[in-house]
């Protein structure tokens, strides 16, 4: 090959389909190869000299001879030293033989003319070993989240104490970001679900003649259970992951450790501006949700069910009550709160650059869903025996 | 008998809009030579080499690889190795899929074959012990030199190493030093390198040009240690670390 590089040369993987410049030839005990062996023709080469060497002689002895090979690269070399210690591997004595010059210094680069060394196979743990593993993963998990609960607590005692610590600016544009950027998305949601709500049962309603307790239905299911929940779920989308994201970038960018060394305690300075934001938000959009959502009804009650909007609204009074709101609401805040906790601890447990990130942004989604039918249980039992 | 690979013609870097980062800019590198891009923090030096493999366009001038044009990236098959700065390996990937992602786009290769040129280049970087090892998992010189394994995967015969000893200890950029030379020798690679290391330039590099950000042009080109004893007062600063009005 001349010293001068053209273009051709230089896109080195192109695959070529050209008649090859070199051979390979079974002789006895030996290998030859002669030509110029490029990666553009690697495959044909590994297959050849592959299927070449398959079956050494009675002795087991076998030796690729490139004394008439004029040019190879490193993709060839690294693919011949591979065979002869595939060929090793299977107890046949192998050497790589007749190489000089270039040839030579690169076979020698990829280790060629020293003893083959055996592969070393990948440890793999048994099943009873993978069980401590994850058993050991989760208890590390819940000891990791007693830690992030207890340092957001001291958090809390620490920003009653010095106020100024808390971070406290940071919670207007994080309402902004949580709340206000996300009402419109909130309401539609909650209309469509209130809408289709009304559907659902308007048929049921029919059946009996009981077409104005589509409000009641509506009213009591989009208040109690249906707009809080949608609202949660949408926060855990927007609110959790991003919160996620964000402290995890900052973690493997070293931000967080960064705000640690400076003296700031990232739970008092980061995560509760946030937790507060998504809390201060969280029943103002359910509020919003609910009111939509109750419309939404109303739309299948006058359009589909014959009922007026003024008998819809009476019939609203009678069915919904203050404390079903003050229920949906107390939800709503609690979701929040967990929605925020959750979305900043994956993010500061975040590991692992790029890869770590998303990981983290989707189980914060993941978690959070499953925290929030947990968080209602929960308050639907507690309801119940306070009798609310 | 060597020749021309790269001619860089009256290039002016820059974005619209603004003062021009780097103005007319002419130098070539020879085949199978180490090239340095040298200077200060901000003279536009990892700039430069973003254009010359085709990540920027020039505001004015022309880039010759080859004998051809201005490189396209995203025009096919590589024309040259590339790593950068904080080795940009993927993440979600251990060092061998790394290693192996630009095989298995632009080669016939089996999947055996591909395992045994993977495993080879880690061997030749020094990591073959951690094929399975995740990015995050390894140190940064670790990172770097998987880097320069991956951008050895498809053979190429032109290398572009931005910052590939920085903020690595003495020793271990003294071994990444020794690892350039020995691929360099070897395959008779043609390396340029982007770097502000005053070990590295005096050890490995043939010819360097050196950048300047007042002037936004080329004080000085030459060898290395040709440049340590220049009476360019920027030059001599840079070389016997002088602080500015020093």
């Amino acid at each position: 090959m001349s010293q001068t590089t053209t273009a051709e040369q230089l896109v080195v993987a192109r695959r070529d389909n050209d008649a090859p410049n070199f051979s390979i030839r079974r002789e006895e005990d030996r290998v030859r190869a002669s030509g110029e062996l490029t990666m553009r023709q690697a495959a044909t080469v590994w297959r050849q000299v592959r299927a070449a060497s398959a079956h050494p002689s009675a002795g087991g002895a076998l030796d690729l001879d490139l004394s008439n090979v004029t040019f190879i690269d490193g993709a060839i070399a690294a693919l011949l030293v591979a065979i002869r210690s595939e060929l090793s591997d299977r107890g046949n004595r192998c050497r790589i033989v007749g190489a000089t010059g270039r040839v030579a210094r690169l076979i020698d680069l990829y280790g060629g003319f020293r003893p083959p060394v055996a592969r070393v196979e990948a440890h793999h743990s048994s099943a009873v070993g993978r069980v401590g593993i994850a058993t050991l993963g989760a208890i590390q998990g819940l000891s990791r989240w007693v830690a992030f609960v207890g340092s957001i607590a001291a958090g809390i005692g620490g920003a009653v104490v010095r106020p100024v610590t808390a971070n406290i600016s940071a919670v207007v544009p994080l309402v902004e970001r949580g709340g206000a950027d996300g009402v419109l998305i909130v309401l539609l949601l909650n209309f469509l679900v209130g809408f289709v709500m009304g559907y659902q049962s308007a048929h049921q309603l029919q059946l009996y003649g009981a077409n104005i307790f589509v409000a009641d239905v509506v009213g009591i299911s989009v208040t109690r259970e249906l707009a809080p929940l949608m609202t949660a779920i949408i926060m855990s989308g927007r609110s959790g992951a991003s919160y996620a994201a964000e402290l995890g970038t900052m973690k493997v960018s070293e931000e967080i450790d960064a705000l640690r060394t400076l003296g700031f305690d990232p739970a008092r300075y980061l995560v509760l501006p946030r937790v507060i934001a998504l809390a201060l938000v969280a029943a103002p959009l359910t509020l919003c949700g609910m009111v939509v959502g109750v419309f939404g009804g109303a739309i299948v009650g006058v359009m589909s069910l014959g009922v007026g909007m003024r008998g819809y609204l009476a019939e609203l009074q009678t069915a919904v009550f203050f404390a079903d709101v003050f229920a949906g609401l107390t939800k709503s805040v609690a979701f929040a709160i967990a929605i925020g906790l959750i979305g900043c601890q994956q993010g500061l447990a975040t590991m692992g650059g790029a890869a770590g990130v998303g990981r983290r942004t989707t189980s914060t989604v993941v978690i959070c869903l499953f925290t929030i039918v947990i968080i209602d249980t929960l308050f639907t039992l507690l309801f119940r025996s306070i009798g609310l | 008998m060597t020749s021309r690979l790269i001619q860089v013609r009256g290039l002016t870097v820059g974005w619209p809009g603004q003062a021009p980062l780097l103005e007319r800019i002419d130098f070539d590198v020879d085949s199978s030579e180490i090239f340095a891009i040298l200077g200060g923090s901000g003279c536009g030096k990892s700039t430069l080499m973003r254009l010359l493999i085709g990540l920027e366009t020039p505001v004015e001038g022309s880039v010759t690889i080859a004998g051809i044009g201005s490189p396209e990236v995203d025009a096919g098959p590589p024309a040259f190795g590339v790593t950068f700065q904080q080795g940009a390996l993927f993440g979600s990937m251990t060092l061998a899929e790394n290693v192996a992602l630009p095989l298995e786009r632009w080669t016939d290769l089996p999947p055996d074959a591909i395992d045994a040129i993977v495993r080879a280049k880690l061997r030749l970087v020094g990591l073959q012990d951690a094929e399975t090892r995740l990015p995050s998992e390894l140190s940064g010189g670790m990172r770097k030199r998987a880097a320069i394994a991956r951008a050895m995967a498809l053979e190429p015969h032109l290398l572009f190493l931005d910052e590939p000893s920085s903020g690595l200890d003495p020793i271990t950029s003294a071994e990444l030093d020794a690892l350039i030379v020995t691929l360099q020798r070897a395959l008779g690679l043609t390396v340029v390198i982007v770097t502000h290391e005053l070990g590295s330039i005096l050890s490995i590099v043939d010819r360097c040009v050196m950048l300047d950000r007042a002037t936004r042009g080329i004080i000085a080109r030459g060898p290395p240690r040709e440049l340590v004893s220049s009476e360019i007062p920027e030059v001599h600063a840079f070389f016997t670390r002088t602080p500015r009005g020093g």
